[in-house]
């Protein structure tokens, strides 16, 4: 009786009318009639597409910072972070005349994340101290093939002049929570 | 007689091309009507609202591989789906699609045949289509098919009782067994000419009669043969490509006969209100007649559908119950009523 909404069950013998089921019938049909002019709730995929939520989480991105860098520098928070173990990486040292590529000394020199592991919950977005993975509103397309769907670097890593805004994950209760280092999350 | 022979031969050919597209519609219509019932919007991509999907659906079925089991009587199973095809086509030739057409002098009339035994015509060709699903269950050699086919023949044999019993309290009343005659006796309605229609004197014959046509056409709530979520489709789970089609397409075209059948005995056929107030000439009456039978048959096909989403299956024990301890008792009483009033109520 929490709710209110339990009823109790009375087995009765049905009336005449009851047995009959046809009024039950022709109620029935109405309430079916009535479908037949309701909204359809049918969305025309490739004509129209279905609106999705501002903060939708789908395909990630690999952020490069402002001077074109990447941001990333293998740390592997991400890859820990990762309750379905979709993320892998191996880790490089920045040669000399590499300055404009790489943000810091170290960097992901393969980064790949298998989507048909991937939950997206975010957790990586999260763990990351470098703001540098972040999912965005894009779905990831479909493939015939499972090896289609470990995307590497060539797809994850935005590029330079086709930046992907991901301002709108960035909310400042977001960034607030970032800043507070001695919370567990972001040690 | 040659003038006589190859008007009817066209009439054949045409009403056999309009009982194929309507059957090949139905299956369009049904998934629409589905879809919309269900607050979807069903098939969309064979040409402008789906409207090609029936052709893409049959394209697709000659182009399916064709498998007939090892273990089966190929023979009968090929015979099967033939005799279901045949008896459905059948039904169709004594149905009055219009009264007369006056071209030249000359009386065309808008019926392929018009038997003084036109009801008895239907109910015999109705019964042997009963063998194509007999034959096609049993010949598949499979548990399912087999199971399917019992259900279909225990089903269709017993509901055949009411429906004839239903159909006999009509007669009593009409005194006529032609289906044209029945027509003919509807004419007039509301206007100048009071005359109700048939449903107006026979409506619990009529309601057995529907209910009878829905167990006859195998549809929900009556479509223990072929329920797929138990006998995995029935009698018809061995067949493949267009032996599939073909009993796909019976059950369609039954469905449009058993339609055509019920507007004739009991809305009055191809006779509209008013019909004899508007003034237009008799040609003229006939066209309108012709296409307000066809929307009869429609708003029937319509109603077979919308049935087919509002009530769920039957289980067999109710269905039999239902079958031959309501219906029949129903009907026979309808009979004794029906009489007496006749007796004492000259029309």
């Amino acid at each position: 009786m929490l709710t209110n909404r339990s009823k109790v069950v009375v087995k009765k013998e049905m009336n005449f009318w009851e047995r009959i089921y046809l009024p039950a019938i022709l109620g029935g049909t109405i309430i079916t009639i009535k479908h037949l002019f309701k909204k359809k709730a049918t969305v025309k995929f490739p004509e129209v597409k279905r609106e999705i939520s501002e903060v939708w989480r789908g395909q990630h991105v690999l952020k490069r910072d402002e001077k074109g860098a990447e941001r990333c520098t293998a740390c592997g928070l991400c890859a820990v972070a990762c309750p379905a173990e979709a993320i892998t990486m191996t880790a490089a040292e920045r040669k000399k005349g590499e300055e404009n590529l790489y943000r810091e000394e170290k960097y992901a020199s393969v980064y790949e994340i298998n989507m048909l592991r991937c939950i997206f919950c975010g957790l990586c977005e999260e763990a990351c101290p470098k703001e540098a993975i972040f999912l965005t509103d894009r779905l990831v397309t479909t493939d015939y093939g499972r090896k289609g769907f470990i995307y590497g670097k060539d797809k994850l890593v935005e590029a330079v002049d086709k930046r992907i805004d991901v301002t709108k994950r960035q909310t400042p209760e977001v960034l607030e929570f970032k800043k507070h280092k001695l919370l567990s999350h972001n040690r | 007689m040659i003038a006589f022979l190859s008007y009817k031969a066209l009439l054949v050919l045409i009403i056999f091309t309009i009982t194929l597209a309507v059957a090949a519609y139905s299956t369009y219509a049904e998934r629409k009507v589905a879809a919309f019932l269900q607050d979807r919007i069903g098939p969309n991509r064979a040409g402008p609202f789906g409207l090609l999907q029936p052709l893409a659906d049959g394209a697709k079925f000659f182009f399916k591989e064709e498998i007939i089991p090892d273990v089966s009587n190929k023979t009968l199973f090929i015979i099967g789906p033939s005799i279901a095809m045949l008896t459905a086509l059948m039904a169709g030739v004594v149905v009055p699609w219009g009264n007369t057409l006056w071209i030249g002098g000359k009386e065309y009339l808008l019926q392929i045949a018009d038997l003084n035994v036109g009801i008895l015509y239907v109910f015999g060709v109705v019964s042997i289509g009963v063998y194509g699903i007999m034959i096609g269950g049993w010949s598949s050699n499979n548990k399912f098919s087999l199971l399917g086919a019992i259900r279909a023949s225990a089903q269709m044999i017993s509901y055949e009782i009411a429906m004839g019993l239903a159909i006999i309290a009509l007669i009593l009343m009409t005194g006529t067994l032609s289906l044209r005659e029945i027509s003919l006796q509807q004419a007039g309605g509301i206007g100048s000419d009071w005359n109700f229609w048939n449903i107006v004197y026979q409506p619990v014959g009529f309601l057995i009669f529907i209910i009878c046509a829905f167990a006859e056409c195998n549809r929900t709530p009556f479509d223990l043969p072929e329920c797929e979520t138990e006998l995995v489709g029935g009698y018809h789970t061995e067949y493949s490509s267009m032996k599939l089609g073909l009993y796909l397409f019976s059950e369609y075209i039954n469905m449009f006969i058993s339609a055509a059948v019920m507007s004739t005995l009991y809305f009055g056929g191809f006779n509209f209100p008013f019909m004899n107030d508007i003034g237009l000439s008799s040609n003229w009456i006939t066209v309108i007649g012709t296409a307000v039978f066809f929307g009869k048959i429609v708003f029937f096909i319509f109603f077979f559908m919308w049935i087919r989403w509002t009530i769920p299956r039957f289980r067999y024990d109710q269905l039999m119950n239902l079958g031959w301890r309501i219906m029949i008792p129903l009907a026979i009483a309808n009979i004794a009523l029906s009489g007496l009033i006749s007796l004492f109520v000259h029309r």
